[in-house]
């Protein structure tokens, strides 16, 4: 998305590596759980996850997928599947259930990448619709019950995960690993690279890079951890269902990206806390939170387009800047 | 009984005229994201949304109102475009410097709101709606029973695809349309009111989606979700036909209605799938759809 090419997208990617966010990072995942309900609180890292590696495609590839829920469901079916039926354990069925993802990114990747804006969106949702039909149909996934009583077993065969504190510590390990990743990718020269394509492809072609190399790694990059956080909830709710592979749950997740910030490290996080605690506390409103959903997109797209911690940001530079 | 492949005629027939009727809603429906996307540049995500509203417009006719379905096959689609019209002057105007991406956005949040809006006040589950006196029964054409109503779908779904097509490549204003499409400030300069055509455009392309749903309110239920069941599938349709053609959406989306009725017959595990896997097989042989010009 080349509107988002705003100054402060550009100053925040010369800025130098900050841990400071990361200590803030795990204060929050150290402390959270004796404020909120742990269950409530994985659910939302999952989410969080999903919504920061859909944003690598969106946010730094400039790449709008339609269709990412085909890997977060698929991941958190197989991860399932492996726990309950093969009886895994579960950072087995957690890698096992990211590794499918990874390979389906690779082969939705290769057949979408060539295709731009508009025409990508398009497609990878059709690819999406696909797969929700395949795990609709196929036996291991169970039809419209989807896996359900999943077993959460033991971690590396030892510690029982049964517990949602001891679970929730994993998770948390888990998330923070990720997040780790994936700011350290953004910020690599492959990251750089993945920003010059958003910015200016032709400009990047020129200059010598296989645009599509770059712009492949990057959807299976995000791919695989979207898998790894629907492999992960799978896990924490003892169940994976039709809901997150439908195409809803893809929009879903462009939503928290769009309300947190495109482009930015920790908006999406952001976005997906908020999306979350407004389904779980809203949920008695039925199809009004719908509604709502509608309404935050069509107000993010005509007057909120750098999102919460991106509108955050541009407050604190100007702020800086006198 | 004359069998074909062991299948019996009646029941290749019967799901072939099945494809046929889903082919023309699809061929509808594409056709109207073709002539929003020409002339917008979007893709317009809550067309599935307009066509429910289409067949909605047409059940409060009736329902409240006492008019019968020939006048709700003109004043839906009229109520519906002029709907279309105050999204695109109230929203997607504003848009139009931006990226097509976020006409996307916001056409899917409309979408979440319409059909939300919907679902909150008349449930998930479908309304009856009558066909009309004058449609009822069918005909017997000695190898199947055609139902009157089906056979009217199809042979105004075709008029009304065909008639769109002619407008385009054979008026006047069909001329300035695709005038507009390639060079927007040119046609301004001679004169043509650009912006007010983008609007009537995608005006137009939603009174189209609202025709689809009037013709499917007596086939299908009228229900909250039937835009988003069928919605995706056009969308496929679409990358096949190749976004932006009009003569393409139409051709298509009456093929793949019967690939997908035929697949019915023959392998109806498949049917729900085949036009997804019919797009992969396209995107890599001709990446800009059968009729695209290049991506």
């Amino acid at each position: 998305m080349s509107a988002h090419a705003g100054t402060t997208a550009s100053s925040s990617a010369a800025a130098p590596l900050s841990w400071k966010p990361f200590a803030v990072l795990a204060i929050f995942l150290i402390i959270g759980p004796s404020l909120i309900y742990p269950v409530f609180l994985m659910k939302a890292l999952c989410f969080a996850l999903f919504a920061c590696a859909f944003n690598i495609l969106l946010g730094f590839t400039g790449l709008l997928s339609f269709g990412h829920a085909a890997f977060l469901g698929m991941a958190s079916y197989v991860s399932a599947h492996a726990a309950k039926v093969w009886g895994l354990t579960p950072e087995l069925a957690i890698l096992f259930g990211t590794a499918i993802a990874m390979v389906l990114g690779l082969v939705i990747g290769m057949l979408t990448i060539r295709s731009r804006g508009i025409y990508f969106s398009n497609i990878t949702l059709a690819f999406a619709q696909m797969v929700f039909f395949f795990c609709l149909q196929a036996k291991f996934t169970g039809g419209e019950d989807g896996i359900q009583s999943v077993a959460r077993g033991r971690l590396f065969g030892l510690i029982s995960l049964q517990s949602d504190m001891v679970m929730y510590a994993f998770v948390a390990v888990i998330f923070f690993l990720s997040f780790l990743l994936i700011y350290r990718i953004i910020h690599s020269p492959f990251g750089q690279v993945l920003r010059a394509v958003r910015e200016n492809e032709a400009r990047a072609t020129s200059l010598g890079y296989k645009v599509e190399h770059y712009k492949l790694a990057a959807f299976v990059l995000s791919a695989t951890l979207v898998g790894l956080a629907g492999a992960v909830k799978a896990l924490v709710f003892q169940l994976a269902s039709l809901t997150d592979v439908s195409w809803q749950m893809s929009g879903e997740v462009v939503l928290m990206t769009l309300l947190g910030g495109v482009g930015t490290i920790f908006g999406p996080a952001v976005g997906a806390l908020v999306i979350v605690s407004m389904e779980n506390y809203l949920a008695e409103l039925g199809s009004w939170v719908t509604v709502i959903q509608g309404v935050i997109f069509v107000l993010c797209v005509m007057f909120f387009r750098r999102g919460i911690v991106g509108t955050l940001m541009d407050l604190w530079s100007k702020r800086n800047a006198h | 009984m004359i069998e074909i492949f062991g299948i019996s005629s009646q029941a290749l027939f019967g799901q072939l005229l099945i494809g046929l009727i889903n082919g023309a809603f699809y061929a509808m429906l594409s056709l109207g994201l073709a002539v929003i996307f020409g002339m917008l540049n979007i893709i317009n995500f809550c067309h599935g949304a307009l066509y429910m509203i289409g067949a909605f417009v047409a059940w409060m006719l009736l329902n409240w109102l006492g008019i019968g379905y020939w006048w709700a096959l003109l004043i839906s689609p009229i109520i519906t475009g002029a709907l279309g019209v105050v999204i695109e002057r109230l929203f997607l105007q504003r848009l139009r410097d931006l990226d097509h991406l976020y006409g996307l956005l916001l056409t899917f949040g409309l979408a979440l709101i319409l059909e939300g809006v919907f679902r909150q006040n008349f449930g998930a589950s479908g309304l009856p709606y009558r066909i009309p006196p004058e449609l009822t029964g069918g005909t017997n054409l000695g190898f199947m029973f055609l139902p009157n109503y089906r056979a009217w779908v199809i042979v105004l779904s075709l008029f009304v695809c065909l008639g769109t097509w002619f407008a385009i490549e054979y008026t006047r204003l069909g001329s300035y349309l695709r005038a507009a499409t390639e060079n927007p400030a040119l046609v301004q300069a001679f004169g043509v009111n650009v912006s007010r055509m983008i609007t009537l455009t995608y005006g137009f392309g939603v009174a189209l989606a609202a025709i689809a749903g009037v013709l499917a309110a007596p086939i299908y239920q009228v229900s909250p979700l039937m835009g988003s069941n069928i919605i995706i599938v056009v969308f496929a349709v679409v990358v096949i036909g190749g976004m932006g053609s009009i003569l393409g959406s139409i051709v298509t989306g009456f093929g793949l209605g019967i690939a997908e009725g035929l697949t019915k017959v023959f392998y109806p595990e498949a049917s729900s799938t085949v036009i997804f896997v019919i797009m992969a097989i396209v995107l890599l042989i001709r990446p800009s759809g059968l009729f695209g010009k290049g991506a």
